[in-house]
């Protein structure tokens, strides 16, 4: 070989073990002000100075979940659970779908932005009382409320996603004659994944929202009529027993899709914050 | 005479109001190296596009004897979420012919690197990478758009050989765009001067020197001494 290859670099290995440690410090210094606030409430409420009618202490609440537990609260989830899959599947479908095709085409983006621009600008809760008149109140128009909640940032983050891509890559697409479907596949859609994973997440943390707002207004099950059913019966326990279970239930939804986007998106060389000991 | 592998006729090329491109004739033949030397702005890289296809709008004729023709970015344009590897073998899909591709990935020099994202790289060596994948089709021209502007003089000049030998183990031509009077004369059988714009070939410079070639050599430095007054009376300088 007449190869003069230099020496390069060798290839980055990680400091496997450190960082398995720095992971757990971070965790222990994300769960230290959460653990202080309890213990201060828990406190607070056992001396007197909160009515526990206003505020229960934290380990009344814990009861009241374990209670639940045993009983009605897996109905509730279930339910809720169901109406958010099952509305974000349909939003965000359809928002993907509009997004590429307003993504990929001016054409399209002449006739449909403009529309979309207007619907957009309607606060999305204006639709109850349309949905409730259109729909009734049972499982429909819940679902249609939350997907319309999910539509709109997966939508958006779609469109600009595809938007952004760099013209430069498309170019190298174009040099080897893709056609346009191989250049969608090859080129744009990867491209675009980083923006389409913004979308999806707060796609799905506004379907939460808009759970929330629908069984509020009316539900015989689900978490939200779990709360509106705490503030009646003047069980504040309840009610933060609810909004636990919708924390803990919106933050494994969550934590899925981002595990998906640190699995599809290892590639990306982005700046991910200074730890304190650099 | 031989049959040129390229024959390219631009007799105009506009943007808009604009005349970039005015009267070009240009020829490449098997195994040959020319450079289109010229400030930024003049056309030339707009001239490699028409070469490459990726231009079509222009008054002329563009004969294409060669079959496969590759095109090196002035960036290294790698996707960021394919290896080295399947960058490589970007054109095939995943289909890649695997061989082939480790085999670039040695003559580039970044044997250990198939598997590296292109984030890991440094801007030379996203550079060999980018070259590789213009080798991978087999090309018998290679068509190269300031390839090496972006990197720092020491790894230019190790590229620069690459590339030379490269070309020579795989017979490939080059048709290389550049801003820098010594790369031109480094790696050319022929040095077209291009004009200001609108711009037109100004003068033809052989630079009649065997490779491997010594950056110092006294027919380089006259050969400079000659472009840089051609550039200066164009008004480039």
């Amino acid at each position: 070989m007449t190869s003069k290859s230099k020496t390069l670099p060798a290839p980055l290995t990680l400091p496997a073990p450190r960082r398995l440690n720095n992971a757990w410090k971070l965790r222990l210094k994300g769960l230290a002000l959460p653990v202080l606030i309890i213990l201060v409430l828990e406190f607070v409420v056992r001396i007197g100075w909160l009515p526990s009618y206003q505020m229960p202490a934290p380990s009344d609440v814990a009861l009241t979940l374990s209670d639940l537990a045993e009983g009605a609260l897996w109905k509730h989830i279930s339910a809720s659970l169901l109406r958010v899959l099952l509305g974000f599947a349909i939003g965000a479908s359809l928002a993907l779908v509009f997004a590429a095709w307003v993504g990929l085409s001016r054409e399209a983006e002449a006739y449909l932005e403009p529309t979309f621009a207007g619907l957009r600008s309607i606060p999305s809760l204006a639709w109850v009382p349309l949905l409730l008149l259109w729909l009734g109140i049972d499982e429909t128009s819940k679902i249609v409320l939350i997907a319309i909640g999910a539509f709109f940032p997966v939508y958006l983050n779609g469109v600009a996603a595809i938007r952004d891509i760099d013209r430069k890559l498309v170019e190298v697409g174009q040099m080897y004659g893709f056609s346009r479907a191989r250049l969608v596949r090859r080129i744009l859609l990867p491209a675009a994944l980083p923006g389409l994973f913004t979308g999806l997440r707060s796609g799905m943390s506004l379907a939460w929202m808009f759970l929330v707002a629908a069984e509020l207004i009316a539900a015989t099950k689900g978490l939200g009529y779990l709360l509106s059913d705490g503030r009646e019966t003047s069980r504040p326990d309840i009610v933060l027993a609810a909004i636990i279970v919708l924390a803990v239930l919106g933050k494994l939804s969550d934590g899925i899709l981002a595990g998906l986007e640190k699995r599809f998106l290892a590639w990306r060389d982005t700046f991910n914050g200074q730890s304190a000991e650099d | 005479m031989t049959e040129h592998l390229l024959d390219i006729r631009v007799e105009r090329k506009t943007f808009a109001a604009t005349t970039v491109l005015n009267n070009i004739h240009l020829q490449l033949n098997p195994r040959e190296a020319v450079s289109l030397l010229g400030p930024s702005g003049c056309g030339k890289s707009t001239l490699l596009r028409i070469v490459a296809g990726l231009e079509k709008d222009f008054q002329g004729e563009l004969r294409n004897n060669a079959g496969e023709v590759a095109f090196v970015f002035q960036e290294p344009r790698l996707m960021p979420w394919l290896t080295v590897e399947q960058n490589i073998g970007f054109s095939a899909d995943n289909q890649y012919d695997k061989a082939w591709v480790a085999q670039l990935i040695e003559e580039v020099g970044l044997g250990g690197f198939a598997q590296a994202l292109p984030k890991a790289l440094s801007g030379g060596m996203a550079q060999r990478v980018a070259i590789a994948r213009g080798l991978y089709s087999r090309p018998q021209v290679l068509l190269l758009d300031e390839p090496f502007s972006a990197v720092d003089a020491f790894t230019r000049m190790k590229l620069q050989d690459l590339l030379l030998q490269l070309a020579e183990r795989h017979a490939i031509a080059l048709l290389l765009v550049t801003h820098d009077v010594d790369e031109a004369l480094y790696l050319s059988d022929r040095v077209l001067v291009m004009d200001n714009r609108p711009s037109s070939i100004r003068q033809e410079l052989a630079v009649d020197l065997a490779h491997p070639r010594d950056r110092r050599d006294p027919l380089l430095a006259r050969l400079k001494a000659l472009s840089l007054t051609e550039l200066q009376r164009a008004h480039v300088i």
